[in-house]
């Protein structure tokens, strides 16, 4: 980005700063006229955050109002929905975001250091719209405060995600502190807690849906590995994306080491992408032969009323375009990588959702050949689920935009 | 001199007796006999159902060991089960602990309609309790029966996801997941002998009792030679308590 490109500095913001400089302390005053100082689309971004969170908590309060039961399209057959499987965008983004700063914190690879603060604050943040998201989905979240420290049940992969998760974020925000602080040794220790706990509470929650013996399409190993595999993809795009729109945001120049940390993170996304093309397909073609459950969910992925969600969104918008624009640009081009990088969020988020809404289409007494249960259980999301959904992006958006201004771009001295 | 009458025996008769015994099993699982529309083997039925002979006192861990026999064909869909366990246990009417399912057979000869009485099946090995993170959902250390403590519930609805048999639902006037704990809240704990559906049944389609007694009629159904019994999605390796068969 050149000088000339940059845009302008928003007009109103300067009066409205100069008349609170009149009545502030000096220290208030400086820190006001900090977070005022913005570029335009700072503002915009920032303002249209604000904004879905006001209309989604609005949208959470009323569904607490009337009740979970009439506000969510969820039902008996399929009691997990687009909040569960946004939780699971929200966890698997942080879990991603914590593997891929790791590599340069923890295990030393220089190339990656430059994205590490900006990784590690944002997978606080993903993590925190994560529980904010599944708040919402709960039904007595204030019970589970209490339970899952007075009665847990060591055999529940849920409750060690949940118990993992709490230590994680708490680990991913003392590393942040200690990154602000510039002390490495702390925040690599830090980093390595935050990792280990992340990767354990993840395939925990992959284990979640693999330890379910009743439910042909999860049941098994694939689950945790895959998980884990898919949360190195995510971590891969959202450095990408975060990075790209941060330098835009602060309306900086990318320096160089930065170019060099995104390339290297495109290479890693790349090989990732290909490892999770690799799974998707062994996932189809083993599910094609065996369990008849099992094959009819993958039959509506492949030519069913799943098909779209798969194709366009999984297949080409999450993997096959972007490996093909990564590939093509030979990393360098960084444009390239951030068009990547969007659409395999878009396409990531419909593969949770998948992945989560297709392990329940199938009745369970479908061998029994009653006509309760011919066709697959039906799903669409509700209005108040698509209103937390839309919350949950603003409380991303919002808290990278807060992070990229009071952290001044994540910039720091390594 | 080579004499045929010398020659040692090789008829089963002179298998020792174990091996004999073992021979024949084979050979009737392996060809059954087909009668009345159902393969009727001639192995034990609690076998089957239990993987080995011998281990019952292992597979009956409780005392009384709950279980309810399902007889199939005797199911008119009357309902009255249905309605006595709402009254029963004053569940919702958007909500269900037990259902009756009904199968449409055009090709079969003669009746063309079965019902098919389904609920909780108190399994063995219940991945419902595996899955709760706060063990809100329980089995009984006493009678095997999956119950629910509601104080601990978080309606995580995890437990509803775990169930191979649709038999969990949220009830939003108690806060908490409710199922089919035969009855025990609302009848067996206050002396009652049978669950509301069985003791409202007027075909007998639902027998009730504790199956780790020999001389109850439930243990007398399962362990019998005669006819088949089977529970529903034994591939989910859960060992239910609830067993079905026809009369």
């Amino acid at each position: 980005m050149t000088d000339d490109k940059r845009p302008a500095r928003v007009p109103l913001t300067s009066g409205l700063v100069d008349s609170l400089k009149e009545g502030f302390f000096p220290e208030i005053q400086a820190a006001v006229s900090g977070l005022l100082s913005g570029t335009r689309s700072f503002y915009v971004f920032f303002v249209l955050s604000l904004l879905t969170i006001v209309a989604a908590s609005i949208g959470g309060l009323d569904a607490v109002r009337i009740g979970y039961h009439h506000a969510y399209n969820v039902t008996r057959e399929i009691p997990w929905g687009i909040l569960i499987s946004t939780y699971i965008f929200f966890v698997v983004t942080s879990t991603g975001l914590c593997i891929v700063s790791a590599i340069g914190h923890v295990f030393g690879m220089k190339d990656f250091m430059p994205i590490v603060n900006r990784a590690v604050f944002l997978s606080v943040v993903t993590i925190f719209a994560g529980f904010t998201v599944i708040f919402f989905d709960i039904e007595n979240p204030f019970t589970m405060a209490i339970y899952n420290v007075l009665s847990p049940n060591v055999a529940s992969n849920l409750w060690w995600m949940g118990t993992l998760y709490g230590a994680y974020m708490a680990f991913m925000a003392i590393e942040f502190v200690f990154l602000l602080l510039e002390n490495h040794k702390f925040a690599t220790y830090a980093g390595l807690a935050g990792f280990l706990t992340g990767v354990a509470a993840h395939s925990n929650l992959g284990a979640i849906f693999g330890m379910l013996h009743g439910r042909e399409f999860w049941y098994g190993p694939y689950m945790p590995i895959y998980f884990i595999a898919s949360a190195a993809m995510s971590g891969g795009a959202a450095v990408i994306f975060f990075t790209m729109i941060g330098y835009k945001v602060n309306d900086e120049l990318m320096e160089a080491p930065m170019k060099r940390a995104l390339e290297a993170v495109s290479k890693l996304t790349a090989f990732m992408i290909s490892v999770i093309l690799f799974f998707t397909t062994w996932k189809i073609i083993t599910g094609l032969v065996g369990a008849p459950g099992k094959k009819a969910v993958i039959m509506a992925t492949l030519n069913g009323p799943y098909a779209i969600n798969f194709w366009v969104f999984e297949v080409l918008l999450g993997m096959a375009i972007p490996l093909a624009l990564l590939l093509s640009s030979r990393f360098k081009n960084l444009k390239m990588s951030f068009l990547a990088s969007v659409l395999m969020i878009i396409g990531i988020f419909f593969m949770r959702y998948d992945l989560v809404v297709l392990g329940q289409v199938v009745p369970a007494f479908h061998e029994l050949g009653v006509n309760e249960f011919q066709g697959l259980h039906p799903y669409m999301p509700s209005f108040h689920e698509i209103m937390i959904v839309i919350g949950g992006m603003g409380i991303v958006a919002a808290g990278f935009l807060l992070g990229e201004r009071i952290f001044k771009g994540h910039k720091s001295s390594h | 001199m080579f004499k045929i009458e010398n020659l040692k025996k090789e008829s089963l008769g002179k298998l020792p007796l174990l091996e004999r015994r073992e021979f024949l099993k084979m050979g009737f699982v392996v060809t059954g006999v087909f009668a009345g529309g159902s393969i009727l083997s001639l192995v034990s039925n609690a076998e089957k159902v239990f993987a080995s002979a011998g281990e019952f006192a292992e597979k009956y861990p409780y005392k009384p060991h709950y279980s309810m026999v399902i007889r199939q064909n005797l199911c008119i869909d009357c309902e009255r089960c249905l309605e006595a366990c709402r009254t029963t246990n004053e569940v919702p009417d958007y909500g269900y602990r037990t259902a009756i399912l009904e199968k449409h057979v055009p090709e079969a000869v003669g009746q063309k309609t079965e019902f098919i009485p389904v609920l909780c099946m108190q399994c063995n090995d219940p991945p419902c309790v595996r899955a709760c993170p706060t063990k809100a959902s329980y089995k009984d250390e006493v009678n095997g029966i999956i119950r629910i403590e509601k104080k601990k519930c978080i309606g995580c609805k995890v437990c509803m996801v775990a169930c191979p048999y649709n038999a969990r639902y949220f009830n939003n006037e108690t806060r908490a997941i409710d199922k089919c704990d035969f009855c025990f809240e609302t009848r067996l704990s206050k002396g009652e002998k049978l669950t509301a559906c069985s003791a409202v049944c007027p075909t007998g389609a639902r027998t009730f009792g504790d199956i780790s007694d020999p001389s109850s009629e439930v243990y007398r159904m399962v362990h019998q030679l005669q006819k088949r019994v089977w529970v529903i999605r034994a591939e989910a390796g859960t060992k239910p308590n609830v067993f079905y068969m026809k009369s």
